[in-house]
């Protein structure tokens, strides 16, 4: 019985040597990830873009999963904190923990925004270390994919070549999409928007556009009525474009707004494989079309 | 960046030098003239080349110096850089304080309809002094218990947690103090010192993250509302796609089932295995058998005989308890957020064999006086509970539970009464549960739940009433499954 057991756990095993077996916490690192190291690479990611990166059970699935990473992408910025550090201990696995170069850190290469000077949780769901939603701008892809690929390098360096050209490519093709997107944003310099949640703070600060409200009281709670009809007078004053919610966000309170405020409301991907977001390029390019369509 | 600030210093100081040499040079070459024209001239050219010369190199050294300057602001910049850097890698463990310090604050408001303090399981050996985690034990407004955590990781190697449980009687107990490595490869974890023992599923979970505001009936009837281990915990994790765990205890034999049996090796033996994964995005799960055994040697409770006078029951032998726990998870496409359910059920059975002393706490009565009956003692008790918790809308739940136990009928050997033993006589407790619960954010809770509960035994059912709020502050570890 025990060496047949054996066996079957050794068989089950088996698909995890193949290559460089990477975890991310977010699609959208699982998307870069993938496109630095191609098929030196076995990527999944824990979250879809359907589910809210701040609530996410430490299911059994994703402490198997991390059991066999050899490396860990997370955004950090306290992002994960409600269940990656469990998902992390459970696993029994070093190579992910924490400090160790199995462990990456998206938000540790960006500037961050949004560096709250106070922290109270009477101001809600705030991040010490600033805004995580750092994907949000195009441009972060490179410093990430930067950092990324050389710890790709230093994680296994047998490929530590294929990463570098890995990225440089990327690079390459990278810049010249978002110059192409620059130009075709144009148009939203300046332009005033209410976010639901206040993810966007790296796309507005990208595209110079200008967030005057936001649906939630306070980050991560939910809209009340009260606040909603507040944000909605202020309107008649601040004059937003449009109302801006990610795909995994309740769609009520921005529809709302948008009927009451007589504002487009645009729903965007905020992630790789949210509707029409197959890949990172894809991402933008439907973040893009859709705000320019918002106004 | 060290070596910034010298060559700046020392520029600076060659710098005035220069313009003090130049200077008396300049001074001299302004005498009036009193020697020989020639001579005069010829100074005057030297003094002059003397001039260009030192111009030039003031030149030179006003450029290096520039540079210097340059560089050491560059410099400065790039160790800004860096330093937030370092400080922002530092980032992302539960919170940026180190230790992590939080603080779970809970009360209620409870309503009985029988007194709480004659509370009692049916049929089954009490397990100690009443906690705060059984059902209601105060009536009208009561602390229920206060816990302030600590966490950190001590090295690269491990991590120490502590659990102080602030009673409403103003003890403090020792919930949780313990070590666990944290990279020992292989899936192994293994943790040390007091913890909360893995078997179950509810057991691992803090009270103040648990759907009703009381254990199930059958952790109070088998493990005395939770089973905490004082030892060891070794774990493996299989290597494997789906979810496959499997965890050895050996502990200290302190706790209820077990009884203070104060022997040199350990008492307390647990094992578990738990199987889990998802179905699709939106559900998942996770399934367990656990095991456990100990050998109490004058595990007693005080009773009464048939003429109600006060006795002492001791048991002595074999406790084993077998459980099956199951849950289930779903939200659409696995976003919480909005709406989801949770299924979780437990099953528990008890083997007890061994010997039952019956013992008069006043010097004579039915149960041989104060030197007591001793005779053999067989039981078989099982309990199991089912609870759904149904998420509507964002911030509100409503959940329902059912508690079932069964107590046997115990087998004693011939000199022992069952009479002697009312406590023992068998029952079917059973309860009803059912909440409402309102939270203000992930850290504050507000919770109403009622209760029918026939544990007393035929005759005796309960209402019970709870108005609950759990709040917790500080840094929050993340939770469990």
């Amino acid at each position: 019985m025990r060496p047949i057991l054996l066996f079957l756990i050794a068989l089950l095993a088996m698909p995890a040597q193949a290559a460089l077996n990477v975890l991310s916490t977010v699609p959208e690192w699982a998307a870069l990830a993938q496109e630095i190291g191609g098929d030196k690479l076995r990527v999944a990611s824990a979250t879809t873009a359907l589910q809210d990166p701040h609530h996410i059970d430490a299911r059994p699935s994703l402490i198997a999963r991390a059991r066999n990473a050899d490396l860990l992408l997370a955004t950090g910025a306290e992002l994960e904190v409600g269940w990656l550090p469990v998902v992390q201990r459970e696993s029994g696995n070093p190579r992910i923990q924490s400090g160790r170069p199995g462990y990456f850190e998206a938000a540790a290469a960006v500037r961050m925004l949004d560096v709250p000077t106070r922290l109270d949780r009477a101001d809600g769901d705030v991040h010490a270390a600033g805004n995580p939603h750092i994907q949000t701008d195009p441009r972060n892809m490179l410093v990430v994919g930067e950092a990324l690929a050389a710890r790709l390098a230093q994680v296994d360096p047998a490929n530590a070549a294929a990463y570098r050209t890995g990225y440089a490519a990327f690079a390459d093709r990278w810049r010249a999409q978002v110059k192409r997107w620059e130009a075709q944003a144009a148009p939203l310099k300046g332009v005033a928007v209410v976010s639901q949640h206040k993810a966007w703070a790296y796309l507005y600060d990208w595209l110079g556009m200008r967030e005057v409200a936001a649906l939630e009281p306070k980050p991560g709670v939910e809209p009340s009525l009260a606040h909603l009809a507040q944000v909605r007078d202020q309107a008649t004053t601040s004059r937003p474009r449009m109302v801006i919610r990610a795909a995994y966000n309740s769609a009520r309170p921005a529809e709302w707004f948008a009927r009451e405020a007589k504002v487009s409301a645009v729903v965007l991907p905020f992630t790789v494989g949210a509707p029409e977001a197959v890949d990172l390029t894809a991402l933008f390019e439907t973040t893009v079309q859709r705000l320019l369509k918002g106004l | 960046m060290a070596a910034g600030p010298i060559p700046f210093v020392l520029e600076h100081d060659m710098k005035y030098a220069s313009i003090g040499v130049l200077a008396a040079l300049g001074a001299l070459a302004s005498l009036p003239a009193s020697a020989a024209d020639a001579d005069l001239k010829a100074l005057r050219e030297e003094i002059a080349q003397m001039r260009k010369s030192y111009e030039q190199r003031i030149e030179s050294l006003e450029k290096r110096l520039l540079q210097a300057e340059s560089t050491s602001t560059q410099a400065k910049a790039a160790a800004d850089k860096a330093a937030t850097q370092t400080a922002r890698a530092g980032e992302g463990k539960a919170s940026s304080f180190n230790p992590e310090i939080g603080l779970n604050l809970q009360a209620a408001l409870t309503l009985t309809r029988v007194n709480p303090s004659s509370w009692t399981l049916q049929g089954f050996a009490p397990a100690g002094e009443p906690d705060e985690l059984g059902p209601p034990r105060r009536r009208n407004f009561s602390l229920g218990e206060t816990e302030l955590t600590m966490a950190a990781n001590i090295d690269p190697n491990f991590r120490g947690y502590l659990n102080l449980a602030l009673t409403p009687e103003n003890a403090i107990e020792l919930e949780e103090a313990y070590v666990q490595t944290l990279g020992l490869g292989g899936g192994f974890t293994v943790k040390g010192g007091r913890f909360l023992s893995g078997i179950g599923y509810n057991n691992e979970i803090h009270p103040h993250a648990w759907d009703f505001a009381d254990a199930p009936l059958a952790y109070a009837a088998f493990f005395g509302n939770k089973l905490t281990a004082e030892g060891f915990q070794a774990k493996w994790l299989a290597p494997t796609e789906t979810y496959f765990e499997l965890g050895l205890e050996a502990a200290r034999d302190n706790a209820f089932p077990g009884g203070a049996r104060n022997l040199g090796s350990g008492g307390l033996g647990t094992a578990f295995a738990r199987l889990g994964g998802d179905v699709g995005n939106s559900h998942s799960w996770r399934a367990g058998v656990s095991h456990v055994a100990t050998n109490p040697h004058e595990r007693g409770y005080d009773g009464e005989d048939a003429a109600a006078s006060a006795t002492r029951v001791l048991f002595g032998g074999k406790s084993r308890t077998t459980g099956l726990d199951f849950v289930w998870k779903w939200a659409p496409n696995g976003n919480a957020k909005e709406r989801s359910f949770k299924l979780q059920a437990e099953y528990f059975r008890r083997q007890e064999d061994g010997r039952l002393t019956c013992r008069e706490r006043d010097s004579s009565g039915a149960c041989g006086g104060s030197a007591g009956i001793t005779d053999s003692y067989s039981s078989r008790q099982t309990g199991y509970y089912a609870q759904g918790v149904w998420q509507f809308m964002p911030s509100w739940r409503v959940g329902y539970r059912y508690d079932k136990l069964d107590s046997g009928t115990p087998s004693f050997g011939p000199t022992l009464v069952a009479t002697d033993l009312p406590q023992l006589a068998s029952w079917k407790p059973a309860r009803n549960t059912v909440m409402v619960d309102y939270a203000t954010s992930e850290f504050a809770r507000l919770r109403l739940q009622l209760a029918r509960d026939t544990s007393r035994g035929a005759g005796r059912t309960d209402n019970q009433l709870w108005l609950q709020y759990v709040m917790t502050l500080g840094a929050h570890g993340a939770h469990k499954f």
